[in-house]
């Protein structure tokens, strides 16, 4: 852990000792300082690195400049620590004044910086955390998310149960926030197409022991079983799910990070499995082929969804940017440059709602030998209604 | 609630009893014996687990993970008990708990290093593939019966031990009273090496059989040892038989407890702690 931070502390010294060097003779205006929030060591680190790599990607691909300015990095790893979130927040934003923030991955995480954020102004744009209320009760002028929300992943695949021919289906998750606000979006989309939900399970968090759910669900008969797991929990359920010979009788359903990056692990049982996300490393778009090319050429493996949040959070920067011509004195103006980016992005096209979250397309892929096919459209520029944000 | 749904959740809460048992056997020993809680027991299950994921893969065969993998767990603790825990013996508990957490550290960095952040799973072997038909719409992996046996299994062989040999007899006057069998002139130092190392082995063979039955990820042996020591207390510190009983208590608790009760799931474990404790304060069999 120390040594990373080492390393993380003298590549920013270096970067920093670059970008003042440069700056002397490319600009009066000094480098930009983007400021770095995410988790380099602990569970997310693979979720932090991608972000990074994807934003790097994009600004690369500009000449390094933001709006005619250098960039200067400063990283700072945040553990997904939720405890240390405003105090690294104030860090960033007093101490080493960045022009803007970017992070977090973990939700808790956000909870924190949001406050930071209300209460210095300090320009924030998440790049993953799924959390409903950041861009609704919590939503203010200067934060942005460049990824998605639980609900908007989730609320397409309400209607394409209803469509696919379902009429009843048990929901399962894990008992926290982040799984109640998953299923709450689809249960609202699959009961306002007239479907029932015969049964939602409340699994409590950590727990992997799936066995006596299965039991249940077998005697509960669905038509089908919409589920959010993420990480182990997504493996273990799609395996047991499938190995409980239920996977034939009772179609399983889910959002997209039940399988996002775990294809490997979760092998065979994941066949036929449909998912709902923002996002299909196998999109056939001209956007998405060039992207995945150049993020195979920099970083020699194959981009995810997390990349992606990255490189559009990257490319949010590069147009702001441009519009306002690297001047970050004027806030208002600069606000507005963000909120009015309209990206032609490897997921799609990609706009800001009045909450500033991404309207953007939700993907329905199925599990076709080891891949994420994507089948269709499953809802097109969906906006978050986030109906408790003022501001 | 029909029949054949109480049959199929009496053979999950029997499962999830019995491998909770080899795990939680280990535990109790340790704890019963050398007096040390072992705070590190979860993450050994995680080193089994990830030993075989390993192993599976470079010599293409399960069953031969297995063998190789139990005399590398057995040298883990004989390192960890020898160079480490020989040293603290004489002093307090604490440092023994501070010691143990410190593995945990430790072990949970070692995985991540080794073998990174990302989930992996270990396929089912050939052998054990199929399924039996419980209902007409839910199977059984053949699997998880062959878990169900060998934990049962061990468990006899455990008992035997125990019961039947001399250093049974010594296990278990140990764990009634450690300096008269000090005192007796028996070499505890060497009791304790033995202990611990079949304890560790004990669980890192329970990660390592239930591999295939679960997604191996970092921090998986975290949430296992709470559950343990709600085992090893109800049952009795130091109990075998306590750990057993105790384990097939807690399994059909949970199962049952997850699908009768949903809104108390997370809380019925301890909810029997408790009762137990207030009743028998030194667990069922101690």
């Amino acid at each position: 852990m120390k040594t990373t931070f080492k390393k993380c502390a003298l590549t920013s010294l270096i970067a920093a000792g670059m970008a003042v060097g440069s700056a002397a003779y490319a600009s009066d205006n000094g480098a930009v300082k983007l400021g770095l929030m995410l988790p380099y060591t602990g569970t997310y680190t693979a979720l932090g690195e991608a972000i990074t790599n994807g934003l790097e990607l994009a600004i690369a691909q500009h000449g390094d400049q933001l709006g005619g300015r250098d960039v200067q990095y400063i990283k700072l790893d945040s553990e997904a620590n939720p405890s240390r979130a405003p105090q690294n927040m104030s860090r960033l934003v007093r101490g080493d004044n960045v022009d803007f923030v970017i992070g977090p991955v973990h939700s808790g995480v956000a909870m924190g910086m949001l406050r930071v954020a209300q209460q210095t102004g300090a320009i924030t744009i998440i790049p993953n955390a799924g959390l409903g209320a950041a861009t609704n009760e919590l939503c203010m002028p200067n934060v942005f998310r460049t990824s998605f929300s639980m609900w908007q992943d989730s609320y397409p695949m309400g209607k394409v149960a209803y469509e696919l021919g379902h009429r009843r289906v048990v929901t399962i998750t894990w008992d926290y926030a982040g799984g109640k606000e998953d299923l709450a979006g689809f249960e609202e989309a699959f009961t306002e197409a007239g479907g029932e939900i015969v049964r939602q399970i409340l699994v409590p968090f950590p727990n992997t022991e799936f066995q006596s759910y299965l039991a249940q669900i077998a005697s509960d008969r669905p038509d089908a079983v919409y589920t959010f797991f993420a990480g182990g929990g997504g493996v273990s359920f799609v395996r047991d799910y499938a190995a409980a010979g239920l996977k034939d009788s009772i179609p399983l359903l889910g959002s997209g990070f039940l399988t996002d990056g775990n294809l490997a692990a979760i092998g065979e049982a994941g066949e036929g499995v449909m998912t709902t996300l923002h996002y299909a490393e196998t999109l056939d778009t001209p956007q998405n082929r060039a992207f995945v090319e150049a993020y195979q050429e920099a970083y020699g493996q194959m981009p995810d969804t997390y990349a992606v949040q990255g490189y559009d959070t990257g490319m949010m920067l590069v147009q702001a940017m441009a519009a306002v011509e690297g001047d970050t004195s004027d806030r208002e103006r600069l606000i507005e440059a963000l909120a009015s980016v309209q990206l032609d992005s490897p997921r799609g096209p990609l706009s800001f709602s009045a909450s500033h979250h991404p309207i953007q397309n939700v993907y329905l892929r199925e599990i076709r030998n080891g891949k994420h096919e994507v089948v269709g459209i499953a809802h097109e520029n969906l906006e978050v209604p986030d109906e408790a944000c003022r501001m | 609630m029909d029949l054949a749904f109480f049959g199929v959740q009496l053979l999950n809460g029997l499962q999830y009893g019995l491998l909770l048992f080899l795990i939680a056997s280990g535990l109790t020993l340790i704890f019963g014996i050398m007096g040390i809680i072992n705070l590190a027991h979860g993450a050994m299950y995680m080193i089994g687990a990830y030993l075989v994921y390993d192993l599976t893969f470079r010599l293409g065969n399960f069953w031969l993970a297995i063998l190789v993998a139990i005399p590398i767990a057995i040298a883990l603790g004989l390192i960890i008990e020898r160079l480490f825990l020989d040293t603290l013996y004489k002093r307090d508990h604490l440092y023994q708990v501070l010691l143990t957490f410190g593995l945990i550290l430790v072990l949970n960095e070692m995985q991540r290093i080794i073998w990174g952040g990302d989930v992996h799973s270990v396929p089912i072997p050939e052998l054990f593939s199929g399924r039996i038909q419980l209902t007409d719409n839910l199977q059984y992996s053949h699997y998880r019966l062959f878990v169900m046996g060998v934990c049962l299994a061990l468990a006899g062989v455990i008992y035997w031990v125990i019961r039947h040999t001399r250093l049974g007899i010594i296990i278990r006057a140990g764990a009634v009273n450690r300096d008269m069998v000090e005192g007796l002139g028996i070499n505890v130092r060497t009791l304790f090496t033995l202990i611990f190392s079949v304890g560790v082995a004990l669980t890192a063979f329970a990660g390592m059989i239930a591999a295939p039955l679960t997604s191996i990820a970092p921090g998986m042996g975290d949430s296992i040892l709470i559950t343990c020591f709600v085992v090893v207390v109800i049952g009795g510190i130091g109990s075998i038989k306590g750990a057993f009983w105790g384990a097939i208590l807690i399994g059909m608790a949970e199962t049952f407890g997850s699908v009768l009760i949903p809104s108390l799931a997370s809380m019925v474990i301890y909810l029997i702690m408790a009762a137990v404790l207030l009743v028998k304060p030194r667990g069922l069999f101690a």
